[in-house]
C-alpha cells in the first residue's frame, strides 16, 4: 500500500493545483507519515503578502476622527501607511501639521500647482499648503483595515 | 570597498518619526529609571548635555526647552532592523555592527559608490525616517573614520569640508587629500583607540590619525597591543581587522536595576533577582554563550540615610556551564535566599553572568553528572529556544518562570518594575500602541 492513499484532502487539492508541487509532495509523504503540517509545498494565504509591498517601509496606524468619513475611512479603522510609495495627485497621504499626524487626501493636480490636503467630509475644512512652505508627507496609506463585526478592544 | 552606515542619534531620531512635535528640538532619551541621558539630539548637546549625564544634573534645562522621553527599546529594535533591510539592498555583503550601525562591503560592485551612497542614504530617510550618515573606506577602520567625518562635516561646520558631509569617501580623494584630513582627526577618533591608549599615544607624540598611520608598527606592537598595530595597518588601506577583533563578544553579562520603590520583603526580592536572571539568561543564548557562574548582588540607597544600610553580593558557581533559564533562576534564588536580611529596604539589585563559554563546547563530552541530577534541571536548548521564541512572538513575559512572579503573581505592576514615566508609544510592535492620526 503507498502512503498516498491517506493524502489529507487540503494537501490532495494543492497537488492537483500546482504539477511542479506533485513530485515534492509525493517524496515528503513517501519518506514521513504524511503529516500536513510537514508539507513544504503548501502555504496559507497570508494577509501580509497583501497589504505590505514594502516590509521596511510599512507602519500602521490608527484613524481617529471622521474628517475622511467618504474616503471610507472612519475612527477605529486601521490604517496600513507605505513610506516607499511616492505621494501623488490623489493618493490618501498622512501629512505632518503643526507637529501632528493628519490624514488627508492630497490634491496636486500638476507639478507646480497648488497644494491642498482635502478632507473627505463636507464639514472639515481643507488644508491649504501655503505657496513656498515645505509639504511633509510622511507616508501613503495603501490599505484600510475596517472591522465590520465589533471586535473586542473596539 | 566597505561603507560603514549608521543613523544619526539613533534613539532620538526613532522618537521623532512618530512624533514630529519633536523635531527641531533639544530632546534627550533617558535610560532605565529615567536616570541618565543615553541619547541627545544636536539641539540637546548644543544646550550642553553630555552623554550619560544624569538626568538630575539637566533638568533645569527644560526651562530652556530641553524635552525628554524615556527609552523604548522596543521600538529602535525595530527600526533598526527596517533601516538594516533598506541597507542591504544595496551590497552584496552586511555586517551588523551595534543598533544603528552596520558594514556594507561593496566588493564586486561597479559604478560611483558616492551616488550610491547618497542614494542609499536617502532610502533610509524616505522609507523608514531615519536620518544617518555614510563612510566608505578600503578597510573597516578607515569606513568608520570616514563615516566620522561625513557625520562631523554635517554637525559642525568647519570641522571638515562641507562637501564631505553626510556621505564621504575616501576612495574618491586624492592621496594628499586623504592625508590632509587624517592630519586634521584627533587620534582619539580612531576607531578601537579608546581613551587610555589615546592618552598614552598623544603623550608619546602620536596626536593625530595622519601621525598614527606614519608610526613604527613594530614599537607600538611592544607598547601597546596588537589591536593598535592592526589599526595602523588599516589606516594605511591593509585590511586586518574583523568586526569580532573589535567587538568581542561579551565576557560578562550584567543586568541590574534600581528599583522604582524599595523592596523589603523576601518575594520582591527572590522576583527582581529571578527576572535579572532570566533577562541574563536571554542575552546569553542570543550570543550563544553558557556561563559557568552566577553572581547575585543587591544593596540599600545610601541616600535613604535613615535606613539601615546592607549590601550582599554573592557568587554561586555551576556545576556545568548552562544557559537554561531555570538553572540560573534557581541559582539567583538561592543567592538571595542566603544573603537576604529581614527588614532592610534594598533598592538596587543585579545579576551577573561570568565565566561565559561557547555553549557548544560541552556537548561531545562524557555528562558525568546528567545521571544525579533530576531530569528537569538538565539542559534543555530546545525548551529555552521556545521560550525565547514565544516571548519575542507575544511579547515580553509571555512565557515566565514561576519566581518571576512570585510576588506580584503576574500582576503588570511590579514593585520592582522599572520607572519610565516617559515612555513613548511602542508604536511598531503592540497594535494597542499603534501611533494616532487625526482624520
Amino acid at each position: 500500500m503507498h502512503r498516498q492513499d491517506f493524502l489529507h484532502p487540503g494537501e490532495a487539492a494543492a497537488v492537483g493545483a500546482d504539477p511542479s508541487a506533485t513530485a515534492a509532495t509525493r517524496s515528503a509523504v513517501a519518506a514521513g507519515f504524511g503529516s500536513p503540517s510537514h508539507d513544504t509545498t503548501v502555504r496559507r494565504i497570508d494577509l501580509n503578502d497583501a497589504l505590505i509591498q514594502h516590509p521596511q517601509a510599512t507602519f500602521v496606524m490608527r484613524a481617529e476622527g471622521t474628517g475622511m468619513r467618504d474616503a471610507g475611512i472612519d475612527g477605529g479603522d486601521v490604517l496600513v501607511v507605505d513610506r516607499a510609495v511616492a505621494p501623488g495627485h490623489g493618493h490618501i497621504v498622512i501629512a505632518v501639521l503643526d507637529g501632528e499626524l493628519v490624514c488627508r487626501r492630497l490634491h496636486r493636480p500638476a507639478p507646480g500647482a497648488e497644494v491642498v490636503l482635502q478632507a473627505a467630509n463636507p464639514e472639515v475644512a481643507d488644508h491649504r499648503v501655503p505657496e513656498g512652505d515645505a509639504l511633509d508627507v510622511w507616508g501613503v496609506v495603501t490599505y484600510v483595515i475596517k472591522s465590520l463585526a465589533h471586535a473586542p478592544g473596539r | 570597498m566597505l561603507a560603514l552606515v549608521d543613523a544619526n542619534n539613533m534613539y532620538v531620531s526613532c522618537e521623532r518619526v512618530f512624533a514630529p512635535r519633536l523635531r527641531g528640538r533639544p530632546v534627550v532619551v533617558l535610560s532605565s529609571n529615567d536616570g541618565a541621558c543615553i541619547a541627545r539630539s544636536n539641539e540637546a548637546k548644543d544646550l550642553g548635555v553630555k552623554m550619560a549625564q544624569p538626568w538630575f544634573e539637566v533638568r533645569h534645562l527644560q526651562r530652556q526647552g530641553l524635552l525628554a522621553v524615556s527609552a523604548n527599546f522596543e521600538l529602535y529594535g525595530d527600526m533598526s532592523q527596517r533601516m538594516m533591510a533598506v541597507e542591504a539592498r544595496y551590497a552584496p555583503r552586511q555586517k551588523v555592527y551595534s543598533i544603528d550601525e552596520s558594514f556594507l562591503d561593496f566588493e564586486g560592485v561597479s559604478g560611483d559608490l558616492l551616488a550610491i551612497g547618497r542614494d542609499m542614504r536617502a532610502a533610509i530617510w524616505r522609507e523608514v525616517g531615519l536620518p544617518s550618515c555614510v563612510g566608505f573606506g578600503p578597510t573597516k577602520t578607515l569606513a568608520k573614520l570616514a563615516n566620522h567625518v561625513a557625520k562631523m562635516a554635517e554637525r559642525k561646520p568647519g570641522s571638515y569640508p562641507a562637501h564631505l558631509a553626510q556621505v564621504c569617501s575616501f576612495g574618491a580623494m586624492s592621496p594628499e587629500d586623504l592625508a590632509a584630513l587624517l592630519d586634521a582627526t584627533p587620534v582619539g577618533d580612531v576607531w578601537g583607540i579608546g581613551r587610555r591608549i589615546s592618552g598614552q599615544l598623544i603623550a608619546s607624540g602620536i596626536h593625530t590619525a595622519g601621525d598614527l598611520r606614519r608610526s613604527d608598527t613594530a614599537t607600538l606592537r611592544k607598547q601597546f597591543n596588537v589591536t593598535v598595530e592592526k589599526t595602523v595597518l588599516e589606516l594605511r588601506g591593509t585590511a586586518c581587522l574583523t568586526v569580532d577583533d573589535v567587538v568581542a563578544p561579551r565576557q560578562q553579562i550584567l543586568v541590574s536595576r534600581s528599583f522604582g520603590t524599595p523592596i523589603h520583603q523576601l518575594d520582591g526580592l527572590i522576583e527582581a533577582a529571578s527576572e535579572f536572571a532570566a533577562r541574563a539568561a536571554e542575552k546569553l543564548r542570543e550570543q550563544g554563550s553558557a556561563a559557568g557562574s552566577l553572581s547575585v548582588f543587591f544593596a540599600t540607597s545610601p541616600y535613604r540615610v535613615n535606613d539601615r544600610q546592607h549590601s550582599a553580593s554573592l557568587t554561586m558557581p555551576l556545576v556545568r556551564p548552562t544557559a537554561d533559564s531555570r538553572v540560573l533562576i534557581t541559582a539567583a534564588t538561592e543567592a538571595v535566599r542566603q544573603a537576604w536580611r529581614p527588614g532592610v529596604n534594598y533598592a538596587k539589585a543585579g545579576v551577573i553572568l561570568s565565566d561565559l563559554q561557547n555553549a557548544g563546547a560541552h556537548q561531545g563530552e562524557l555528562d558525568l553528572f546528567s545521571a544525579c541530577e533530576p531530569a528537569p534541571v538538565r539542559d534543555q536548548p530546545k525548551l529555552m529556544a521556545a521560550m525565547d521564541a514565544l516571548n519575542r512572538r507575544f511579547g515580553r513575559d509571555a512565557v515566565r518562570i514561576g519566581s518571576q512572579t512570585l510576588a506580584s503573581s503576574g500582576q503588570a505592576t511590579r514593585s520592582w518594575a522599572v520607572k519610565q514615566e516617559r515612555r513613548t508609544p511602542r508604536c511598531t510592535t503592540r497594535w494597542d500602541e499603534m501611533p494616532r492620526v487625526r482624520c
